[in-house]
């Protein structure tokens, strides 16, 4: 066995300890340095995961798969890692108690999601899927003084606990089914008729899985954990977390599901079609940024939904697209909401009055990640959710991506809300504000990111479709 | 030299290059502005008069590779209709800089995004490859939220107000509305096709059979339609252009509008020509009540600024009886009617801008004899006038008079309403003419003073034009008809 292959996973969980034992040594003044350390050591990791390429396998026979799929995603979860750690490292100093400890689980949470990625068998993904719950149970209640907090905590533990009993007892009956956990041999066991146990097994994983992509109708605890939770958890879990579950959904689909697709894609097209309508609607009467941004992240997973129920190479490879793009965008307009809030201390839409005037550089790249999220051309939206539209209709789900479409018109109303606060509304409040050097060049680096992938998406797409053709073979 | 390109791109950049300029530099950023402006006017100048109508086709094509999985390449060329529509935003883009010079308050803002529509309009007028084409239409509607919610004023009607707010809103998620039926069109279209490529030469090499053509032309037809301002989906180009400031009515009414009717043109009636024999009949109907439904409606306005906003939706129903007609003259009438209302709107929303900006008002009914203190912008405003109106020797004449023709070869019982239209817009630009600057001068306007000579050399560029097309049309219809007999060969 090649245990190279683990090498990342290996100096991740090394790194998670680091940076946590490292909090123990440094006295508090200090203590902002474990987050750029805990950046180094993301990107270093990293390299080692480009060291990997050309050298995939698998592992512990089929359990544990390295393809370029998953280096795909290793790498991304470990920039998204790193920008976190960037975009937090304020709010951590100001808002919240023990900073090391809240990098270190953030590195945990990186670990996770590379594991779920890469496992080729259900309860290997169910292990890391749990690990990353728990990861994210404990970031979401790290305001500990914060009764907002602690409720959010509180009910996505309680929610969250819920959905794994029904993941893990949909495995169980697929188990009984198919009598394997393998995504290969479950391929094999799915075709002809299903019995009703695999069916019911199925629903149930769907369910669970729902669950932790917040597709509607399994959403309810969205808003209220993204309200409560410190905002670069919320950033963190909107972006990351649902980019590993999808990226776990599509590699089991794909090599797993794949022949009984006639069974389970209403299922999935039914969850694209209530996540868009529901979330793009709900969005619309929202105060609070943050629970704006948690409907709109769920209209988001709608259209990732649309991908999967087409799963075809190329409509794996538009979701995975629209997740990059999404992934820069959404980071993008919180790291902004986070600057904002570092200085003011607000998060109500109408608190961004006058943005305009009092931080320039905060409104225009807000306006440009609103304005991307809203999918208008120049910025990564446009064209991420182009492809994935384009791969679906193509798949005979023409009439999905025009309700995507449609709706995406009803999500523009909301975003221009927040930018008719920055720009037309004028400001109750005066002075200027200085967000910190690093925040402002994280949100450069982001802005970046964002039009790059919308003016010129062409090697970023190459790689993708290499990597998703991968999964089909 | 990537001509194409190099037009398409050079707004963004200076949009890019404005950003870095701190706001307080106001002569930076008017010298990088107005650069800009004489750039784009001369590259467009440049590409108009170095395309070759003898040979016809697509010229100055550049092709660079995009998104080759999805079959999308970045593929600019101008044909005969598309180089004069390219002068046409060349022209107002120049002058829109000059009415802005003195925009306040955050002029960068403004010119930022005011570039970003230039690249957008530029960009569509340019495009062979639909992906981009639909990109670019896009990119000219994102910026319009701010420039009209921003940099907007507001109109009292007494009994309620129409807040800038309120235009800016509507146009956007109107137009956005449209261009979600574009989207779905054009989805369907790559999908139908099966060509695995969004190039219009691609899609016109496959071809589209007649039954997939029938229920996708209306997808077109109604979501570019929207942006040229076809009845019922109108009401927003009043309150927008309304709303907006000076500059950007001028590029909205003058060239956006324009946008729609183009794409209408381009992938509708040139890719889906079956399906445009089928829907032509709706769609000349529709232009009809435009023509009819915005001159009576300009009849009723008391706002200076509303008067040729419905004038506009009344102008760009020619455009569309003109496409609708699907003969060659009709279409010639209705590309050059494109041309000519361009430059004779902006033109307009110049002249009612210096009248807003000494006056502070809009009100047709409290202005008298402003002729007397304003005498050079009277004068421009006749000129536009008797232009909107089709006074022969002016350019409007001799596009409504090809439109006609066409429309009388194919439906002369819609001729008659059209005529009738063009009455109905006599007078009330008459009477609109006669009540704002003629007559004794009031009290209240004796210290007016005349445009001064900025704003008076923007609308002296406009007034030339409408003059020089008007006495030599041959100059733009060789070009326009080389594009409309290549196409017609398909019709």
């Amino acid at each position: 066995m090649d245990y190279r292959l683990l090498l990342p996973q290996f100096l991740l969980a090394g790194l998670a300890f680091a940076l946590l034992a490292l909090d123990l040594v440094l006295p508090p003044a200090r203590r902002r340095y474990v987050a750029y350390l805990g950046v180094l050591g993301l990107l270093s990791i990293l390299l080692a995961t480009v060291s990997l390429r050309g050298h995939e396998g698998t592992l512990y026979g089929g359990l544990f798969v390295v393809d370029s799929y998953a280096l795909f995603f290793q790498g991304l979860f470990l920039l998204l890692g790193a920008v976190i750690l960037l975009a937090a490292e304020g709010y951590v100093q100001k808002f919240l108690g023990h900073p090391g400890e809240y990098y270190g689980i953030v590195v945990v949470a990186v670990l996770a999601m590379t594991v779920m990625t890469s496992a080729g068998e259900l309860l290997t993904a169910y292990i890391a899927l749990e690990l990353l719950s728990f990861t994210f149970y404990v970031l979401s209640a790290y305001a500990t003084r914060d009764l907002r907090s602690n409720e959010a905590g509180l009910k996505y533990i309680l929610l969250g606990a819920f959905s794994s009993a029904l993941l893990l007892y949909g495995i169980s009956l697929i188990y009984g089914a198919t009598g394997t956990t393998y995504f290969a041999g479950i391929a094999e066991a799915v075709t002809g008729t299903l019995s009703p146990g695999l069916i019911l097994g199925l629903v149930l994983l769907i369910a669970g899985f729902g669950f932790k992509a917040a597709a509607v109708p399994f959403h309810m605890w969205a808003p209220d954990v993204y309200e409560g939770a410190p905002l670069p958890t919320t950033a963190y879990l909107s972006v990351a977390a649902k980019a590993a579950v999808f990226g776990l959904l599509l590699r089991l689909f794909s090599q797993g599901l794949l022949p009984a697709i006639e069974v389970w894609r209403w299922v999935i097209i039914a969850l694209a079609v209530a996540s868009i309508t529901v979330g793009n609607l709900v969005a619309i009467p929202q105060t609070n940024i943050k629970r704006m941004l948690a409907y709109s992240s769920i209209g988001q997973a709608g259209y990732l939904l649309i991908g999967l129920a087409a799963l075809s190479p190329q409509a794996v490879s538009g979701v995975l697209v629209h997740l990059a793009g999404y992934a820069a965008t959404n980071l993008l307009a919180f790291t902004a909401v986070i600057a904002y809030y570092n200085e003011t201390g607000h998060e109500q839409i109408e608190d961004f009055a006058g943005a305009a005037e009092r931080a320039p550089y905060l409104a225009l790249l807000l306006t440009i990640a609103m304005f991307s999220l809203a999918g208008l051309p120049f910025f990564a939206g446009f064209t991420t959710k182009f492809y994935l539209f384009t791969a679906a209709a193509q798949e005979g789900l023409l009439w999905l991506a025009a309700l995507a479409v449609a709706m995406s018109v009803v999500s523009l109303y909301y975003y221009l809300m927040v930018i008719k606060q920055m720009y037309i509304v004028p400001s109750r409040h005066s002075p200027r504000l200085k967000p910190s050097l690093v925040l402002k060049g994280v949100l450069g680096m982001l802005a970046v990111a964002t039009v790059g992938i919308g003016v010129y998406p062409g090697p970023l797409v190459r790689f993708i479709e290499a990597a998703s053709k991968g999964l089909f073979s | 030299m990537p001509v194409l390109s190099v037009l398409v791109v050079i707004p963004t950049l200076a949009a890019l290059a404005l950003v870095a300029i701190p706001s307080g530099k106001l002569k930076a950023l008017r010298a990088v502005a107005l650069a800009t402006g004489i750039v784009e006017l001369a590259l467009s100048l440049y590409v108009f008069l170095g395309y070759n109508h003898t040979l016809g086709g697509f010229q100055f094509e550049e092709r660079y590779r995009w998104l080759e999985s999805l079959g999308v390449s970045f593929h600019l060329g101008v044909d005969g209709i598309s180089a004069p529509l390219v002068l046409l935003n060349g022209i107002v883009l120049f002058t829109g800089v000059i009415v802005s010079w003195n925009m306040k308050p955050r002029p960068k803002d403004f010119f930022i995004l005011f570039f970003t529509l230039a690249s957008g309009v530029f960009g569509t007028f340019a495009a062979i490859d639909l992906f981009f084409l639909f990109f670019f239409y896009e990119l000219a509607v994102l910026p319009m939220y701010l420039l009209i919610g921003v940099w907007g004023s507001s109109s009292d009607f007494g009994t309620f107000l129409r807040t800038k707010e309120y235009g800016a809103l509507k146009l956007t998620l109107v137009l956005v509305g449209g261009s979600v039926l574009v989207w779905v069109g054009l989805l369907g279209l790559y999908v139908k096709v099966g060509a695995g490529s969004f190039d219009l030469l691609d899609l016109e090499r496959v071809g589209v059979t007649v039954g997939v053509q029938r229920y996708i032309f209306p997808f077109f037809m109604i979501g570019f339609g929207v942006l040229a301002g076809l009845w019922p989906f109108h009401t927003w180009s009043p309150d927008g252009h309304v709303a907006a400031p000076t500059a950007v009515s001028m590029v909205h009414a003058g060239v956006l509008m324009k946008l729609g009717a183009y794409g209408l043109l381009r992938v509708g009636i040139q890719l889906l020509p079956e399906g445009a024999h089928t829907w032509a009949p709706l769609l000349i109907g529709l232009g009809t009540v435009n023509v009819v439904y915005g001159a009576i409606s300009a009849m009723a306005q008391k706002d200076l600024k509303y008067v040729v906003g419905y004038s506009s939706v009344s102008h760009m129903g020619y455009v569309l009886m003109g496409l609708a007609t699907l003969t060659v003259v009709g279409i010639d009438g209705a590309v050059l009617q494109m041309f000519s209302h361009g430059i004779m709107t902006a033109l307009f929303f110049a002249l009612v801008g210096i009248v807003y900006e000494r006056t502070h008002s809009r009100d047709i009914t409290m202005f008298e004899g402003l002729a007397k203190r304003m005498g050079l912008t009277a004068a421009f405003f006749v000129v536009a006038g008797l232009t909107s109106l089709g006074l022969p020797g002016l350019s409007g004449f001799v596009a409504e008079f090809l439109v006609f023709v066409g429309i009388f070869q194919t439906y002369p019982l819609l001729g008659v309403l059209g005529i009738i239209g063009a009455a109905i817009t006599a007078v009330y630009i008459l009477r609109l003419l006669g009540k704002v600057f003629f007559g004794p001068l009031s009290d209240k306007w004796k210290e007016l003073p005349d445009a001064t000579f900025r704003e008076g050399f923007a609308s002296a560029v406009l007034v030339g034009t409408i003059v020089f097309v008007g006495v030599n049309p041959g100059f733009l219809m060789r070009v326009i008809d080389s594009g409309v007999q290549a196409l017609a060969t398909r019709l």
